[in-house]
């Protein structure tokens, strides 16, 4: 444990995307060129927040009297968020003045959402995961809207703001009931003293209460409800962030509670639990996704599928799943941000051009994005060599490894069925001509995040060894 | 061990020739041709002197090397080649620089995309056979989908569409299961050696000792990704339309090398991974392989589509490898090993010849065509030479293999039984009728169509560049299999002796 006054050092990460966010402010309201800083200024502090985690990965300590974790696993999920966030800005730039709403707030909620994310990545209090949670959840019902003169957008931010308060609603009472049974909100404590509260039968609903709650988060099967909509509506680079940071961000949560569940060996109690919910996300979300013709449903209800194969690694609960689930996160977050990434391209100012018709013929009208398209596409459906297919393969070997192998089986099995509507972009994209006559112009900062993405995802496909390493090594 | 480098040399020669071509202009279509051309060239040159340096004596795998890729995981980059292997390498290598000549004047979309596709297929193919990793194979079996998926949906015909989606899913169901198994496998054997293993060579003293039941099921998930390849009855669906709509090259790259996949995996893993598993189910793969060889041959005799023709007897033909692998006798082995080479050169040059015509005329339904041996006197010889082979004319490759898995599957213990012997050999005489009857349609008579006079011409010294390698080697295989035999002798043995050890019981 560190002196005190060290603590601080320690905290750096959140501390540098904090100052971010003050000294945005003041751009914003002093600077009349704040549309060309911002964006800059937010991705530099982004990535420094980014590098300074992964150099400090082996500094791992719980600070504040146990509070917070810093280094370690926090460290890798502040790169994801972090480096995430940066690719959405950088495809953000071209796209908000494409919709001609450029408002500073946009760069500023980016900031504090992922603050927000950091807290919750590295919480070991549950009061902290709540106050994490809360900072990113604000920010993104306001960034859900962010187009405010499209009917859609108000409709995304209301349905999200109402349903997430619900599920936070949910984990306010979990909280408040293992509060009331144990007396604590320390993690720590938690995962000492399981066996002796896991006999009272409140603590336990306590407990499968706040699970639930997160359930919403990571959009889930069948707290599912609020994700098509809310995909579709918001503004598309928003969705990119929401359906990857922001499920990293809960699923790390999951991750740290579970740790103290599995700890004392008795996750059998929310394994039944999750297996249930995996197993209907997956199936649920590539069945349903095959019938969507807009491309944002599309991919809303393929991250409902990825929740449940992330899921089988939280049900199989042992040391090689929380890699598993870290890796899979990680390619997810670069597959799905460059998936956005390129319709916020092709997308038009008026919402429309975000159907699969409008990808007709893509190939010819720019071959670059229809590759990189394709390549998403299908690393999403888990062709090998790409990330995606890695981060199958980590959560299914858990599962096996949990005898679990029902679980694997019905994820290879809607992995099956997500084949037909991924590779249905490819078919339309290569195979057949362009049906609606436009051009396609092509912001260059997009077509970097989107190229970025797409060596994050050929890189951790070709030599997972890269990122599986970092991560094996701080769960040890 | 000793590390050699050429099997490396061979797989990433069309990898980085692949690579290369994106960097074409559009315009640049015959230097793409050229390049293509030169590099599948290379990568046949490297596999002839992997032939040459080869030492068929030796049941080993040879030409090995091993370099960790995945630590985590204790996966590496493994490759090796036995005498079966290399066959299949050969028949690879030698089959893709003849297929990318055939298109120089059927494809013209696109001929950039057209010819990386080609090479990463090759990669790919080359890969499938070449490892000696499980999970490299897997790696190799799924990514060669995308470049024929791509072949198909962009090259193909009108229903291209719908054949390359059934093509596509249906390998992808196969190999999700496969990859369960391979998953349960490996985790079961780091359980019994102690460490993480996907080496092919530590797994075949694992698999064996795999409880019973749950033997059947890991059997089961393999064979049913490896049956839907080859493909055997009744998973052959995806087939006839994958083959009818693909390009040319498309189909013979199909037939000649991708069905040689399952058929591969049968023979490197089903048999030596679960010995027990498939000895018991051995009788009921051989009904289901005999099926396939009676139904393929029916179904081609009434088709009136050449190509759909050609594609059915394949179901038939390779109705016949199978069962050559599942009678696990040396020679029938030996036998569906060698009609595995047969059914790559005579389905091949049947395809190539279907695709001759039908860039001509663009028509395909044999109602169509009649008495054109008058006008293409040349064609029609070469056509005939394919079609005899295909049948199995003796003093051509197709008796030998034929032979060889009757008379192996005749004396075969596993089988115990030679009501298959009898049923298959009448799948011969079928498939003497479809063949000859559609020749007789095509060729013999009087000329049918006027327009056939103004738009045949006979072949060019192109296509006889194309057709003349592979009529070659149809009449050594025919004439003297000695050379192909030696080379798979002692590697069909070493998997037999594999089997062997563990059913002593069973067969008693």
């Amino acid at each position: 444990m560190p002196q005190n006054n060290y603590e601080y050092f320690l905290l750096m990460p959140q501390i540098i995307i904090g100052i971010g966010i003050v000294l945005s402010v003041i751009i914003e309201i002093t600077s009349k060129k704040s549309e060309q800083i911002l964006p800059w200024f937010s991705i530099a502090m982004f990535l420094a927040t980014a590098v300074y985690s992964i150099l400090d990965i082996n500094r791992n300590f719980v600070l504040f009297g146990g509070m917070i974790e810093v280094g370690g696993k926090p460290a890798i999920f502040n790169f994801i968020f972090n480096i995430g966030a940066a690719l959405v800005v950088l495809s953000s730039i071209d796209y908000l003045k494409k919709y001609g709403t450029y408002y500073g707030e946009y760069y500023i909620l980016v900031q504090s959402s992922v603050l927000g994310m950091m807290v919750m990545s590295g919480a070991r209090d549950i009061l902290m995961i709540f106050m994490g949670l809360e900072l990113m959840s604000i920010c993104f019902y306001v960034l859900a809207g962010i187009n405010r003169k499209k009917f859609s957008a108000n409709e995304a931010s209301m349905k999200y703001f109402l349903l997430g308060a619900f599920a936070t609603g949910f984990i306010v009472y979990g909280i408040a009931l293992i509060y009331g049974t144990t007396g604590s909100t320390s993690i720590q404590n938690l995962s000492e003293n399981f066996s002796v509260y896991s006999t009272n039968i409140v603590f336990i609903l306590g407990l499968i209460i706040f699970l639930i709650g997160f359930s919403f988060k990571i959009a889930t099967v069948p707290f599912h409800m609020w994700v098509p909509d809310v995909y579709q509506g918001s503004a598309t680079t928003v969705t990119g962030l929401m359906s990857t940071t922001g499920k990293a961000a809960a699923f790390s949560v999951l991750i740290v509670v579970l740790t103290a569940v599995f700890g004392s060996n008795t996750h059998n109690i929310v394994r039944p639990y999750f297996a249930t919910i995996s197993a209907l996300s997956m199936v649920f979300g590539s069945i349903v996704a095959i019938s969507q013709n807009n491309l944002k449903r599309m991919l809303a209800y393929s991250s409902i599928a990825h929740a449940g194969y992330m899921a089988i690694g939280l049900a199989a609960g042992n040391a090689y799943s929380i890699a598993g689930i870290i890796f899979y996160l990680t390619a997810y977050a670069f597959m799905n941000i460059g998936a956005f990434a390129i319709i916020s391209i092709v997308e038009d100012e008026n919402d429309s051009r975000v159907d699969l018709n409008s990808f007709a013929g893509l190939h010819s009208k720019s071959p670059i994005l229809a590759a990189m398209m394709a390549l998403f596409m299908f690393a999403l459906a888990g062709i090998p060599p790409l990330a995606g297919f890695f981060g199958k393969y980590y959560v299914f070997v858990s599962a096996i490894q949990s005898n679990l192998t029902w679980l694997a089986i019905v994820g290879v099995l809607s992995s099956v069925i997500s084949v037909y509507f991924y590779i249905r972009v490819v078919v339309v994209m290569y195979f057949k001509d362009s049906v609606e006559d436009f051009k396609i112009t092509i912001s260059s900062f997009s077509l970097a995040a989107v190229v970025i993405a797409a060596l994050f995802v050929l890189v951790f496909g070709i030599v997972p060894d890269t990122l599986m390493n970092v991560i094996t090594s701080v769960i040890r | 061990m000793e590390q050699n480098l050429l099997l490396t040399y061979l797989l990433f020669t069309p990898v980085i020739g692949s690579v290369l071509v994106l960097f074409f202009r559009n315009e640049q279509k015959q230097l793409a041709r050229w390049f293509g051309l030169i590099v599948s060239l290379i990568a046949f040159v490297i596999s002839l002197v992997i032939y040459f340096r080869f030492n068929p004596t030796n049941p080993q795998f040879q030409f090995i090397y091993q370099v960790t890729w995945i630590k985590s995981l204790n996966i590496s980059y493994h490759v090796g080649v036995d005498g079966i292997s290399l066959l299949l390498v050969l028949l690879t290598t030698f089959l893709t620089p003849l297929t990318l000549l055939s298109t120089w004047k059927a494809i013209e979309k696109n001929v950039k995309m057209f010819t990386f596709s080609m090479l990463f297929l090759e990669a790919g193919m080359l890969g499938v056979f070449i490892s000696l990793d499980i999970f490299l194979f897997y790696i190799f079996w799924e990514a060669m989908l995308i470049p024929m998926y791509f072949i198909i949906g962009i090259w193909g015909g009108e229903r291209r569409i719908y054949a390359s989606l059934k093509f596509f899913i249906y390998t992808m169901f196969g190999s999700l299961l496969m990859l369960v198994a391979i998953i349960w496998l490996t985790v079961y054997a780091s359980g019994m050696l102690g460490k993480f293993t996907t080496s092919l060579v530590d797994l075949y003293k694992v698999g064996p000792t795999i409880p019973h039941q749950i033997q059947g099921w890991m059997f089961g998930a393999f064979f049913l990704s490896f049956a839907i390849k080859v493909p055997i009855f009744p998973l052959h669906t995806w087939l006839p339309d994958a083959h009818v709509e693909a390009p040319t090259a498309g189909s013979v790259i199909l037939a000649g090398v991708l069905l040689k996949m399952g058929t591969y995996g049968l023979i490197r893993f089903c048999l030596p991974l679960f010995p027990q598993s498939a000895v018991q189910y051995a009788p009921l793969v051989s009904v289901l392989a005999v099926i396939g060889i009676i139904y393929g041959a029916l179904v081609s005799m009434v088709q009136t589509d050449m190509k759909k023709l050609v594609a059915y007897s394949s179901v038939s033909h390779l109705g016949f490898v199978v069962l050559g692998i599942f009678a696990m006798t040396v020679e029938s082995v030996q036998g569906a090993v060698i009609q595995m080479i047969n059914h790559g050169l005579s389905t091949g040059a049947l395809f190539l010849l279907v695709g001759i015509l039908y860039e001509r005329t663009h028509r395909r339904d044999i109602a169509f065509y009649g008495g054109i041996a008058k006008i293409v006197p040349l064609y029609a010889t070469i056509l005939m030479i394919a079609s005899l082979s295909s049948i199995g004319l003796p003093g051509l490759n197709g008796f030998i293999g034929e032979f060889l898995i009757l008379l192996g599957s005749f004396k075969s213990s596993v089988l115990n039984s030679w009501w298959f012997t009898i049923f298959a050999a009448t799948g011969v005489i079928f498939a003497a009728v479809y063949l000859l009857w559609m020749y007789q349609r095509i060729v013999f008579g009087e000329v049918k169509n006027e327009e056939l006079k103004h738009e045949l011409t006979d072949m060019n010294l192109r296509e006889m560049i194309v057709m003349v390698p592979i009529l070659f080697f149809i009449v050594w295989i025919g004439v003297y299999p000695n050379t192909f035999l030696k080379l798979t002798e002692a590697s069909t043995q070493s998997i037999l002796q594999q089997v062997g050890t563990y059913t002593v019981n069973l067969l008693k």
